[in-house]
């Protein structure tokens, strides 16, 4: 049993801190080896030039002004979402229900929209439906709140589920709804007359949605950076013990933080409906509840930095969107390549903050 | 009027995946390993089992056989699995990467995945059908015993299954009984209750990850596979997996980290998913949207009782979804 | 060790680092079979983390490590066991849900073909246990162990998995002197066998009582050894901290001491409604220290909590006496409310990281913590919490590399600064501190009795929990005792002696285990 043992083959250690110059470097290139892989997956699988996919890509994202502005557009939503995100992961609340808050605020949108079309001025419909989306964000995101604040309820699931309980709340209006009917589905609200429509600015459909996104972002950075609020969403997140020595009511930090995480959730519905698709369905959120979630991670939870964080998610997206219309491909092949990127990036992290030693190498270094 | 002898197979038919799901994501907990790429690897499971028997009956022809059938897709959807549990591994454990990201983009990848073979597989291998109809492999699959459908109700109630119904419920049992009666099983819970102890005691943490989260997603890929093989009679359609492997995540905490019990629960979510054909609405289509809600629900509630009254032994193992890293201070 | 001249264990040249941190540098050390070496050393000089590179939880970057005169490589702690080295740590390795059995039995690989029997395991842990005289229940689960049954635990763990070089890390931290006693008993017999330990521990007079030999670590560095029997608590005092230190507490004289916090019958049930503190009563003067002595566990921080706001009470009243005599209950208050009374009230805890301060926050962020209410701007004020983070970093001369590194990066003694230097900033009337100097080298320790007497002579009301009597016996006024959560006795400071209130801990028969 004493037989002599090995010196460890490969050996971890935690590293010295590197600048933030250093840490994006080593993001970049966890991506662009990422992207590598990418073009020699797509070669083997799909037998296409892997440089003409990324062309096409390319060309899907910024090809022309209009798809510029989809871009922006796609990119603003998903920003919304992420950012909706932040304060409640920052405080370590890991709410899965972006998906649902954002389903929600569409439904109530749509429902003002539908029911109260052209009863009222424009103006006044325009403000109801706000303040209606945001309200059933809010509310979907305080339910589980609650119970994770009273009785510390899983939060994961608990807003796991209540996407699901959106989903069918959905379904169920849009059969009441439906037009024509027996059609299953909704179609364009208020065609003729645009009630409730966002109206076009600078000549542009999406310039309004592009520029709430901005605002909003901008307000969430200073909010968790220099409000009081965020100090003690901090605090929650990081010690719940200490944030109680302190005086933090911390029950009241979870329910306030994540009715604004839902609030904003419920307001990108809005925006959805009233200033894009004008439509409602069961997935106009998209899956961009669980895109945000990694979104804000990626960029560590930093509103400004999910501007980067967020391109990259979007550029695949409609990248992969462009490569299904010119190869008549599945659009699948963007969630496969979005996946590989994801992971490259999750393992640099990795090498940001631990550092490798191997056995033949050492002799040298000391 | 309801009739259970009709109602209860349907709610075993639905019960498997999630059953195969949880007794996966169950086994992976236990060791420390919230894995969310569940339902991702579920969907790698199932594609990689119908591409598998997509070339077997591409191939075979007329020499078709009904154990290659079953044994080709079953390795093919093993295999596939393995290959996602070993990069989950390999970021959450070796690179110590945090797993609730990790997982959802296993999960955004393994749908991707999923969905692309699906809606692709024709072209990329040039065959001139129509679309991904494995007929026969799953006949294969839902083979019954022959003397099941003379044995009455029993026979339908009890032996109307094909094998992998079967499987799905000894897996849970094994399951239950490694982690609770073994050595393995202990040690593996050590790993997930206090990996610094484990790995003190001189438990290879590293390797007991490895292999529970692989194993876990082993068993809940086969879940992905009855889902197409046995349910959808060997149909492809994407997306039609749906929500199955986050309410078989839902599920773990349901039946508190106990696969036996799992047995039952997922008879009971199945039952939820399909109660809503069931209730009669007369023509008010739109109010069985609402009760397709059921299973989520109840799940809501199972969690908010769960957690009030909460007892030491039936919380989470302690170090869930935290990463190990001996040499932390 | 004379008849045995090939070391048991022979370090040779370790060299270890953590990032930017030399933790071990170039340190050699031998030991030998049948003796028992004090490993002494200040906070953050390295042991801890030589100790852990033969327990192969670290791995050493550079150097030897020798086994009865063989080279050997411990990369994993299956190795360490491997060549019979079994190591107690500072913060018990086990699993709390598990019985001690399986805790015991857990990594040992069993022989082919065999099934776990916890059965067989129990029994061979009783035979253990009488032959060295424990007293464990193989079959109770780990979290209804009060922390001397833990470590009994941890104890049984090593020998029954046959090794025969110890570590202890700080192992009587915890225990009574009573029960202290009990352990070193148990570590002569194993030296009488033939076993090599080692033991890590602050306390002087522990290493006089249980050592053969002294080696003396400073900031990571191997300073010399001694022999114990040849050398005294300042010669090795001196050589720990580089130069020389007086080991003297002082204890000025109360002034004009009046009644501040009246505590009158307080009743405390946990969460899973065990009795935590039962009918306490007491009053805590201005200008003086309460110090309050009990096994760990026995309601101090729960008493603590209670006072500072913290704690769900079950029955009974506690005061705030302002200096006209009127009567104010802090009972049902949080803290805020209790801030907003005008009552200043600062609260050392015991968990720094967990409770005190935020470890992955700058230093100016922690110094917010108390502050960041003030004012009704929406946003926060990070520059008077700076300066406040420069004062205490000057005044109390912590080693930082600047107010914006985070507090998890700095050794506990500088942690422990920064939340005393925040706590005491904002002049209190009232100072709870728990543990105070848990943990720190003898040198810290002395600059913060020092910080907790110019308090007392301000005229702070300080209750001062502490686990070390030698500590509260010199520096307290009066030394209430708590046992299982009830008030055995309060005693005059000056007065007392230790075995004294050893006793008065222990008195309320199997009260601390009884009830945790």
């Amino acid at each position: 049993m004493n037989s002599k043992k090995k010196e460890p083959l490969i050996h971890i250690t935690k590293r010295k801190a590197l600048t933030w110059k250093q840490e994006w470097l080593v993001r970049l290139a966890g991506i662009l080896i990422a992207l590598i892989l990418c073009a020699v997956i797509t070669t083997f699988t799909t037998h296409l030039n892997p440089f003409g996919v990324y062309a096409a890509m390319f060309k899907g994202s910024f090809g022309s002004p209009r798809k510029i502005w989809v871009l922006g557009k796609e990119l603003a939503i998903l920003l919304m979402v992420s950012v909706a995100l932040a304060p409640a992961f920052r405080m370590k609340f890991w709410n899965l229900g972006a998906e649902g808050q954002v389903t929600v605020g569409t439904l109530a949108t749509a429902a003002c929209m539908i029911l109260l079309g052209d009863k009222i001025p424009n103006g006044v419909l325009i403000l109801i439906m706000l303040i209606a989306a945001i309200v059933a964000g809010a509310l979907w995101a305080f339910i589980p709140a609650l119970f994770k604040a009273k009785w510390n309820t899983n939060e994961t699931l608990f807003t796991l589920m209540m996407n699901y309980v959106a989903t069918q709340l959905t379904a169920y209006y849009i059969i009441k709804w439906e037009s024509p009917k027996g059609s299953g589905n909704v179609g364009i609200i208020n065609a003729h007359t645009e009630a409730g429509w966002l109206p076009t600015l600078a000549g542009q459909k999406y310039f309004l949605i592009t520029i709430v996104a901005a605002i909003v972002t901008v307000v969430m950075f200073i909010y968790l950076k220099y409000s009081k609020h965020g100090y003690e969403l901090t605090v929650v997140g990081e010690s719940q013990q200490t944030a109680r020595y302190v005086g933090i009511k911390v029950d009241r930090v979870i329910i306030r933080t994540l009715l604004l995480s839902g609030a904003i959730c419920g307001l990108t519905g809005w925006l959805l409906v009233a200033g894009s698709d004008h439509t409602i369905t069961t997935s106009l959120a998209g899956g961009r509840g669980f895109l945000g979630v990694m979104v804000a991670w990626l960029a560590h939870f930093n509103p400004i930095a999910m501007v980067l964080s967020g391109l990259l998610l979007v550029f695949m997206s409609r990248g992969a969107g462009e490569i299904s219309t010119t190869y008549g491909l599945n659009p699948s092949y963007g969630d496969i390549l979005t996946g590989i990127i994801l992971f490259f990036v999750i393992a640099s992290e990795f090498f940001i903050n631990y550092q490798l030693h191997f056995r033949s190498s050492k002799g040298k270094e000391e | 009027m309801f009739n259970f002898v009709t109602f209860f197979p349907r709610a075993v038919v639905q019960s498997v995946p999630l059953l195969l799901g949880c007794t996966g994501e169950t086994i992976s907990e236990k060791s420390g390993n919230l894995n969310l790429g569940i339902p991702g690897v579920m969907y790698v499971g199932a594609i990689s089992g119908v591409i598998g028997a997509f070339l077997y009956e591409q191939k075979s022809g007329a020499n078709f056989n009904n154990f290659l059938a079953v044994l080709i897709p079953t390795l093919a959807c093993l295999l596939g699995s393995l290959l996602m549990g070993l990069l989950y591994c390999f970021l959450t454990v070796s690179l110590r990467a945090n797993q609730n990201v990790t997982g959802l983009a296993m999960t955004t990848f393994g749908v991707g995945f999923g969905n692309f073979f699906g809606g692709s597989l024709i072209k990329l291998t040039g065959s001139d059908v129509p679309s991904i109809a494995l007929s026969s492999t799953s006949l294969a699959f839902t083979k019954t015993l022959p003397f099941a459908s003379k044995a009455g109700v029993i026979g339908k109630l009890f032996l109307s299954y094909g094998f992998l119904t079967y499987v799905a419920i000894a897996i849970a049992i094994i399951a239950s009984y490694v982690l609770k009666r073994t050595r393995t099983g202990l040690e593996l819970r050590a790993v997930g209750e206090n990996p610094a102890t484990a790995d003190a005691a001189g438990i290879n943490t590293t390797k007991y990850k490895y292999f529970s989260v692989c194993i876990g997603c082993m068993v809940a890929g086969l879940g992905g596979l009855y889902y197409v093989m046995d349910y959808a009679n060997g149909v492809w359609s994407n997306d039609a997996f749906g929500d199955r492997g986050w309410l078989a995540i839902a599920l773990v905490i349901f039946t508190i980290w106990r696969p036996n019990l799992a047995i039952f629960a997922s008879m009971l979510f199945g039952g939820l998913y399909i109660l809503y054909l069931y209730i009669p609405t007369g023509t008010d289509l739109a109010v069985k949207e609402l009760y397709k809600m059921l299973p989520y629900v109840v799940t809501i509630l199972v969690l908010i009782a769960i957690s009030l009254r909460d007892k030491k032994e039936n919380q989470p193992p302690a170090s869930l979804g935290l990463p190990y890293f001996r040499e932390e201070r | 060790m004379q008849n045995n001249p090939i070391a048991a264990v022979s370090m040779r040249n370790i060299t270890k680092t953590f990032g930017s941190v030399v933790a071990n540098n170039n340190v050699s050390l031998d030991f030998y079979r049948g003796e028992i070496l004090s490993l002494l050393g200040e906070n953050g000089s390295g042991k801890t983390t030589l100790m852990n590179m033969l327990s192969g939880i670290y791995y050493p970057d550079a150097g030897e490590i020798m086994i009865d005169g063989q080279p050997v490589q411990i990369s994993s702690p299956k190795d360490a066991y491997d060549y019979g080295i079994g190591m107690i740590h500072q913060h018990f390795k086990l699993v709390d849900v598990f019985t001690a059995a399986e805790n015991i039995i857990l990594g040992i690989k069993p022989e082919k073909g065999k099934k776990m029997d916890l059965a067989d395991a129990s029994r061979r842990i009783r035979e253990i246990c009488d032959l060295y005289g424990f007293d464990v229940d193989p079959n109770q689960k780990i979290y209804n162990m009060s922390v001397s049954q833990k470590q009994t635990v941890e104890i049984v763990k090593v020998l029954y998995r046959g090794a025969d070089i110890l570590i202890l890390d700080e192992p009587t931290a915890v225990l009574t002197p009573q029960e202290t006693d009990k352990l070193f008993a148990v570590l002569r017999n194993m030296k009488a066998d033939g076993k090599a330990a080692v033991i890590i521990t602050h306390k002087l007079h522990e290493v006089e009582a249980i050592s053969d030999r002294v080696a003396v670590l400073r900031k990571g560095e191997f300073i010399g050894e001694l022999i114990t029997s040849e050398t005294n608590a300042q010669e090795m005092t001196n050589m720990m901290v580089g130069h020389e230190v007086s080991l003297n507490i002082e204890r000025p004289e109360p002034k004009d001491a009046h009644p501040r916090i009246e505590v009158k019958g307080l009743t405390v049930r946990s969460n899973d409604g065990v009795l935590r503190l039962d009918d306490v009563s007491f009053t805590a003067n201005t200008g003086e220290i309460l110090g309050i002595a009990g096994i760990s566990g026995c309601g101090q921080k729960e008493l603590l909590e209670a006072i500072a706001g913290l704690q769900a009470v079950e029955k009974g009243e506690i005061n705030y006496i302002e200096d006209d005599g009127s009567r104010e209950p802090l009972i049902g208050k949080d803290p805020l409310e209790i801030a907003a009374m005008g009552v200043s009230l600062s609260f050392v805890p015991e968990d720094r990281l967990g409770m005190g301060l935020v470890a992955s926050m700058d230093l100016t962020d922690n110094m917010m913590l108390r502050s960041f209410r003030q004012g009704r701007s929406l946003f926060t004020d990070r520059k008077s919490p700076k300066k406040l983070a420069e004062k205490v970093v000057e005044e109390l001369d912590v080693s930082t590399p600047g107010v914006d590194t985070p507090v998890r990066r700095l050794s506990g003694g500088n942690v422990q600064k920064v939340l005393v230097g925040r706590e005491i900033a904002s002049a209190p009337t009232v100072l709870l501190t728990a543990y105070v100097v848990r943990g720190l080298d003898i040198n810290s320790s002395y600059t913060i009795y020092d910080l907790i007497n110019r308090q007392k002579e301000r005229g702070v009301a300080v209750v001062f929990v502490g686990e070390d009597l030698d500590v509260l016996l010199e520096l307290c006024d009066r030394i209430l005792v708590l046992c299982g959560g009830r008030v055995s006795g309060i005693v005059d400071g000056r007065t007392a002696d230790k075995r004294e209130v050893g006793l008065l801990m222990t008195s309320l028969q199997g009260g601390g285990d009884k009830d945790e």
